[in-house]
């Protein structure tokens, strides 16, 4: 069943086409690359995806829903949740604040005027939090300010905060881009974790390595087009991909 | 209730702030500011910068326009005095909702923009109603005379419970206890207590978390699930209410609004009280007030006379161009001297003095042994 479905999605930047009659589905349960040279068009596909940019044409459905038209905070309530290339978390508060706000998100909704109530009454919460930063390995720095943290460390808590919220999808924007070889290892390391869970994933990623350990399937997107989409073990020798990615190289 | 699953902590932090106000006439006496009229003047500005705290301390947008709601909330007390009684009750509660009501309108508009353009729109929004009050809305402001009490009002309330002033000048009372002096400071130090309490429970609630978080990553919150326009919004009014009943408190103190009180001079005064405290902190914002309330007045206070007396001791030469010297920086001048205090504030104490109390402990519990560890993780925001 495809959980998310592009049809036919067109954008232009001026003169420029950097999409260019996009079709893609992505399967419910299974980490869906998407590949391509600089340029191609992948970051403004996936901001398509999150109500940051909105195509000229065309249609993006999540789980029968569409997502056009609508505010990056009702998207996530949907059931997506993003991790962004540069990991975007709560620099002045505690790692655990960090888990408990998209926590307090997933159970309150989009505003919620709680004021009277006290975070220390909230141990749903708490415990989940702090169930997740363990999953994540971070339980032991809960207390610490998360502005402190490695970037590995940053790009954990950043997926602690998405699953806190049990997404139906996870978007990943190069999750490993700017990180030493061992933090690029234990991110690959988590998100099979989480893929083993059976949690539906859109991965954007330039390291092939990480594409090829992770992906069920994979995209090649070309000057804003979809060039293939096949099983990785195909892709790999698929000559158009390796013609246009590549630029002919040998895999 | 949850009241009273206030936090031990949190409870005794509560309880030493009511024992301090309460005994503030007998603890501030040494330093000279034992007297009710001053006391008056840090538990009102005192809540200002607690409300103003909320929106800037918390969710980081700096308004440069809450003297506006002070202003807003004094012609509300001051009208409620005219119209229905001489009660401070409900001309406080008129006051701070008139506030709110204000503040939600600016605030609607100017949280449009972050930044710098957030402050510039909340200081021509102020400066807007403080030009207004002097000029077209004088049949409500009364003008550069201020709205003041007169004999002839109707007090609907007071005279459907048969409370005649006879032929003085009324002055507010709450069920016979007048409004000046320590009777005066208490009320006003009741509702300073009143708005710490709810400062304090808004510090601890998810409410107040995502506050933090407004002010921390506003891009993150919306790719959380989280609107972050209401909830600025909401910290905005609540401080505007704050605003509100601080300028109705200086009404019942003294019966009489001037437009003055919403002039850029005073939103700047108080963005300055949250810094010197340590905006962000609890305490802090209430600690600021009271230190710029109480330099302001014994710099104000002197004049050449004093300072004379003061370098009696040079040649006369140099007493004159000491006093000359000193006298920019006290009197009317006394601007100068907050200006330098707040500069080195600043640059030396980027946390206000909230962080230099913390330093000082770190240093003495260094001293005797390293203290306890634990004694020293308190929550983030305190």
């Amino acid at each position: 069943m495809s959980i998310l479905s592009v049809r036919n999605v067109n954008k232009n930047f001026g003169g420029l086409k950097a999409l260019d009659a996009v079709n893609l589905d992505v399967e419910a349960g299974t980490v869906h690359a998407i590949i391509g040279p600089n340029g191609a068009g992948k970051s403004t596909l996936l901001n398509c995806f999150v109500g940051r940019l909105e195509p000229d044409t065309g249609s993006v459905t999540f789980d029968g829903k569409s997502l056009l038209g609508i505010q990056p905070h009702e998207i996530n309530q949907l059931g997506v949740s993003r991790v962004f290339q540069t990991p975007e978390i709560f620099g002045d508060l505690s790692l655990l604040e960090n888990v408990m706000i998209p926590a307090f998100a997933k159970r309150d909704g989009a505003f919620k005027m709680n004021a009277w109530h006290e975070v220390a009454e909230e141990n749903d919460i708490h415990a989940l939090a702090m169930e997740m930063l363990a999953d994540v390995a971070l339980d032991g720095k809960a207390h610490d300010t998360a502005a402190q943290l490695s970037r590995g460390d940053k790009r954990r808590l950043e997926l602690a905060m998405c699953l806190v919220q049990n997404p139906k999808l996870l978007l990943l924007d190069e999750p490993t881009a700017g990180m030493a070889r061992a933090d690029t290892n234990n991110t690959i390391d988590l998100m099979k974790t989480i893929a083993g869970r059976g949690v539906t994933m859109v991965v954007i990623e330039h390291d092939m390595h990480v594409v090829f350990s992770l992906a069920d399937k994979i995209s090649v997107l070309a000057q804003g087009t979809v060039i293939a989409e096949d099983l990785p073990e195909n892709i790999k020798g698929d000559p158009r991909v390796q013609e246009a990615y590549l630029g002919g190289a040998q895999l | 209730m949850s009241f009273f699953k206030t936090q031990p902590k949190d409870l005794i932090l509560l309880l030493c702030f009511a024992v301090v106000v309460l005994l503030a006439p007998i603890l501030f006496a040494p330093i000279g500011a034992g007297y009710p009229d001053l006391l008056q003047k840090f538990a009102i500005f005192g809540i200002f910068a607690l409300g103003f705290n909320i929106l800037f301390g918390l969710t980081g947008y700096l308004s440069f326009g809450h003297a506006a709601f002070l202003g807003v909330g004094s012609y509300s007390a001051v009208w409620t005095f005219k119209l229905l009684s001489m009660n401070p009750l409900p001309a406080i509660i008129f006051a701070t909702l008139v506030g709110g009501l204000f503040s939600a309108l600016i605030g609607f508009i100017s949280l449009r923009r972050t930044g710098i353009y957030f402050s510039i729109l909340t200081l021509a929004f102020a400066q807007m109603s403080y030009n207004m009050a002097y000029s077209v809305l004088t049949p409500i402001t009364n003008g550069e005379t201020g709205l003041q009490l007169v004999q002839s009002d109707p007090r609907v309330l007071d005279v459907a419970f048969g409370r005649d002033y006879g032929a003085v000048l009324p002055s507010s009372d709450l069920f016979g206890i007048g409004m000046t002096g320590y009777p005066g400071y208490y009320f006003c130090g009741f509702m300073l207590i009143l708005c710490f309490f709810l400062t304090l429970r808004i510090f601890r609630s998810p409410f107040g978390m995502m506050l933090r978080a407004v002010k921390s990553n506003q891009n993150r919150m919306n790719y959380t699930g989280l609107n972050t326009k209401p909830y600025a919004l909401a910290a905005f009014v609540i401080s505007g209410m704050y605003a509100g009943l601080a300028g109705g408190l200086l009404a019942v103190t003294d019966p009489l609004a001037g437009a003055e009180r919403m002039q850029w001079t005073a939103s700047g005064e108080v963005v300055l009280m949250t810094i010197l405290g340590g905006s962000g902190t609890l305490l802090g914002p209430v600690i600021g007030a009271g230190a710029i309330k109480y330099f302001e007045n014994i710099f104000s206070a002197f004049n050449d006379q004093i300072l004379a007396q003061v370098y009696s001791f040079l040649p006369e030469i140099l007493q004159q161009i000491m006093v000359a010297i000193s006298s920019l920086f006290v009197g009317e001048g006394w601007h100068l001297t907050l200006g330098a205090l707040f500069m080195i504030i600043v640059i030396f104490l980027p946390g206000g003095l909230m962080e230099g109390f913390k330093r000082l402990r770190n240093l003495i519990s260094g001293k005797f042994g390293g203290g306890n560890g634990s004694g020293r993780a308190t929550a983030p925001a305190e």
